[in-house]
């Protein structure tokens, strides 16, 4: 072959290689529906990743198993990272039509799944058949994830913040573990005892970057009576004395008691870091915060207990509650959102079984005792079953939540558009805790006006 | 004046001439195709490239900025999407702080490796590694060069690397990223050191195209180093400078790794908020894809006037 036959026959090779390419990247996967023998295929996302071995040997047990007792259905899992809903990434996934059969969402995420017209309505199918469990399960839950009647996801863990405080820095500080702060002004003594110990140490920790500002901004708000948006959602109602208050305990903890350590600008991890090396001493989060800080921080279970959220003279008239749900990717067919639900009743919603296999966690590093997730109402069979088995297999010190569970603080959903609105309050928080002339006003009122102005291009 | 010709380099005007022998006759519109089908056929690849990753995002960008998705469907809104996103507060802010930190960075960043290239090309001895020492960041993945910045050396405490040598100076410490007054020339700072070193080889190379005679002139005429700078290494290499100067420009005002690692996003009071870590927030975090779009085409406009002077001057270089 001459040279320029040679170059022709390259050329046409990579014209029908580039051919080929293309109609293989455009050629549309169809294993996620119903087989030829009859199997019911479905993605799900959220998946352990390999780092968290005990986690995902779960998982994979309990695919094996559920397939055992389905032989009709078919479980692909997919893992989406350490953090199932990193926003970026689930975003990425929403807009490019990439999720799983069932993929895993924030109660907060609701609207931005509805708007993406991703998301597949489940109502006539979320019934006690599906799910065996369906009329134990908190309807509040339910309702978080219901729009126009319509219900979108099924709820399989819920939350409520408090107090989280380190027990080893409230000994060596001469306070009493048995007795947390109830009140901003108990907080506030306490921080400025535990950050005397020095080394480093935060007496207390707060949040102020990447939403999570805003999200404990919501939490704090809640805690003296206040709401992030007015009662028709229409406009921002945290420019007030109680918004103000909340910066304000903030401001003074960080400036004027030099109780909140050097290093600001945390996000989740950096402040679990920090935790689980010691170094905080009271922050506000979810009993799973103690399980992060242990499982992927290295603390230790039985240096940490829970109180409830402190109120500003008394009790916290509120405190934010939030979880997370499986949604259904539109397009399934029946068969699949049935299998769907079914898969997740058996692992997340059935006491003894998937999340709630109290006797497979126990001897593994991860607790059990925790009061968490919630997720049935009290008093109906479920709940009374879950934690009997709770009870019974407990490998932490449920002492140390007892005060928590004891002292219950009404729970408050999260506001409409949260993750926006806590982008916008992130520079609220900021400021008080970065600058030691910030001006509160100013802070809440540039919020206040960004949060307007997200609402009205809403509409 | 005498012309001289190289041989070879002189050809007829017209249509080349091919250099393979001539088959039998054919139609004009046939012997062009088949001349340049190898070529078009190896032009598909990259066309294609460009087509799907580049052109098309960017077609696709400026019809979502006119568009509204909500509930699933999509609607044509005008200019909505631009009213809405220049009526944000942040919008301003983000511009204010991508315009400081491209001037501040033109100050830095392009006067600081053009000296170090002045100084490189003095050296006598030494030169290979001394060049490999500033090139060395560059190797260095720019997450990898931003955390070492914000743990090592902009730590708030004492501890940190910047604070021990103030204090050790006895000159008053910082709170750097965590100080609305110095997140952007902290940001300047790391930016600067992660990218010398591909711009101090550019200038290097200018550097060394200058003839030595000229400098052995004007220091027979008794010019100093800084003379000698002004008079010669600056004029004679003043294209590449000026080329230089818009890639920085059209690069630095798209910053987006540096708040994102070292300020955690937006940094104190939204002083590290840049026009394209607004496009990611607006995108990502607020449900806003439209608004992005509308966001990044304005970017995308104000840079083209950059880009525009950029092409300018390289046409002139070649």
């Amino acid at each position: 072959m001459s040279v320029p036959q040679y170059r022709k026959a390259a050329a046409l090779a990579l014209v029908a290689g580039l051919g080929l390419s293309l109609a293989a990247c455009s050629t549309k996967s169809d294993d996620a529906k119903t087989d030829a023998g009859g199997k019911v295929t479905i993605t799900v996302d959220c998946q352990p990743v390999g780092s968290q071995k005990e986690l995902l040997k779960n998982w994979n047990d309990d695919v094996v198993e559920f397939q055992r007792q389905n032989p009709n259905i078919v479980i692909k899992s997919v893992s989406v990272g350490e953090q199932c809903n990193n926003p970026p990434d689930f975003t990425a996934r929403l807009a490019g039509g990439t999720v799983t059969d069932l993929f895993y969402g924030y109660m907060t995420d609701l609207q931005q799944v509805l708007d993406s017209g991703q998301a597949m309505d489940i109502t006539e199918f979320a019934t006690k058949d599906t799910v065996p469990t369906w009329d134990s399960i908190d309807p509040a839950l339910k309702e978080v994830f219901t729009d126009g009647g319509k219900l979108y996801a099924v709820p399989v863990k819920n939350y409520s913040m408090g107090l989280v405080y380190n027990k080893v820095l409230f000994q060596r500080a001469g306070l009493d573990v048995n007795n947390p702060p109830k009140t901003w002004g108990e907080v506030r003594a306490a921080a400025k005892k535990i950050s005397a110990l020095g080394n480093g140490i935060a007496g207390y920790s707060e949040y102020s970057a990447g939403n999570t500002g805003g999200w404990h901004f919501t939490s704090l708000l809640y805690a003296q009576g206040g709401q992030v948006l007015t009662a028709d959602g229409k406009k921002a109602d945290f420019n007030n004395a109680k918004g103000k208050q909340v910066l304000q305990n903030l401001k003074d903890m960080r400036y004027g008691d030099n109780s909140m350590g050097d290093r600001q600008l945390l996000q989740w991890a950096d402040l679990l870091t920090n935790a689980g090396a010691g170094k905080v001493g009271m922050f506000v989060g979810a009993p799973d915060a103690t399980q992060a800080i242990v499982s992927q921080f290295q603390g230790k279970f039985q240096d940490w207990a829970m109180a409830p959220l402190p109120g500003q003279d008394g009790k916290a008239v509120g405190t934010l509650g939030g979880g997370e749900g499986y949604f259904f990717k539109k397009g399934l067919t029946p068969e699949q959102v049935k299998a769907g639900l079914k898969w997740i009743a058996y692992q997340k919603l059935t006491p003894g079984k998937g999340q709630f296999d109290y006797v497979r966690a126990k001897p593994q590093n991860y607790p059990v005792g925790l009061p968490q997730p919630l997720l049935f109402a009290g008093g109906s069979d479920a709940q009374k079953q879950e934690l009997e088995l709770r009870k019974a297999n407990a490998n932490v010190d449920t002492a140390n939540f007892a005060i928590f569970e004891a002292n219950p603080v009404p729970i408050k959903g999260e506001p409409r558009n949260a993750q926006a609105i806590y982008a916008v309050l992130d520079a609220a928080m900021s400021g008080v805790l970065t600058n030691p002339n910030a001006n509160i006003d100013a802070l809440l009122k540039t919020a206040e006006d960004k949060v307007n102005q997200l609402l009205a291009a809403e509409k | 004046m005498a012309t001289t010709t190289v041989p070879g380099t002189t050809r007829a005007p017209g249509r080349p001439t091919s250099p393979y022998p001539a088959g039998p006759p054919r139609t004009s519109l046939g012997r062009k195709v088949r001349d340049n089908l190898t070529g078009h056929a190896f032009l598909i690849g990259a066309v294609l490239c460009f087509a799907f990753f580049s052109w098309y995002p960017m077609i696709r960008g400026v019809v979502m900025s006119f568009q509204r998705t909500r509930r699933g469907v999509t609607t044509w809104v005008g200019w909505d999407n631009y009213d809405r996103i220049i009526a944000d507060p942040s919008f301003w802010t983000a511009w204010k702080n991508t315009f400081y930190f491209t001037i501040l960075a033109l100050v830095l960043g392009y006067a600081v490796p053009f000296f170090v290239a002045i100084l490189l090309n003095e050296f006598r001895h030494a030169k290979g590694y001394l060049r490999i020492l500033v090139y060395l960041p560059v190797m260095l993945p720019p997450a990898s060069a931003l955390f070492l910045f914000k743990f090592y050396a902009y730590d708030p405490g004492d501890a940190g690397l910047f604070n021990s040598i103030l204090k050790a100076l006895h000159l008053p410490t910082s709170q750097w990223m965590q100080s609305p007054g110095m997140t952007m020339p902290a940001m300047v700072i790391a930016s600067t050191w992660m990218n010398m070193g591909g711009a101090v080889l550019i200038y290097l190379a200018a550097l060394q195209n200058i003839p030595g005679e000229l400098y052995e002139a004007a220091e027979l005429d008794g010019a100093g180093i800084w003379r000698r700078i002004r008079h010669v290494t600056i004029p004679q290499t003043r294209l590449i400078l000026a080329l230089l100067a818009m890639l920085q420009i059209v690069a630095t005002m798209q910053f987006f790794i540096e708040p994102l690692i070292l300020a955690n996003g937006t940094g104190a009071e939204d002083s590290a908020t840049s026009v394209a870590y607004l496009i990611y927030q607006h995108g990502f975090f607020q449900n806003d894809l439209n608004g992005a779009a509308a966001l990044g085409v304005i970017m995308l406009v104000v840079l083209a006037g950059f880009s525009a002077v950029y092409v300018r001057l390289s046409s002139k270089q070649d």
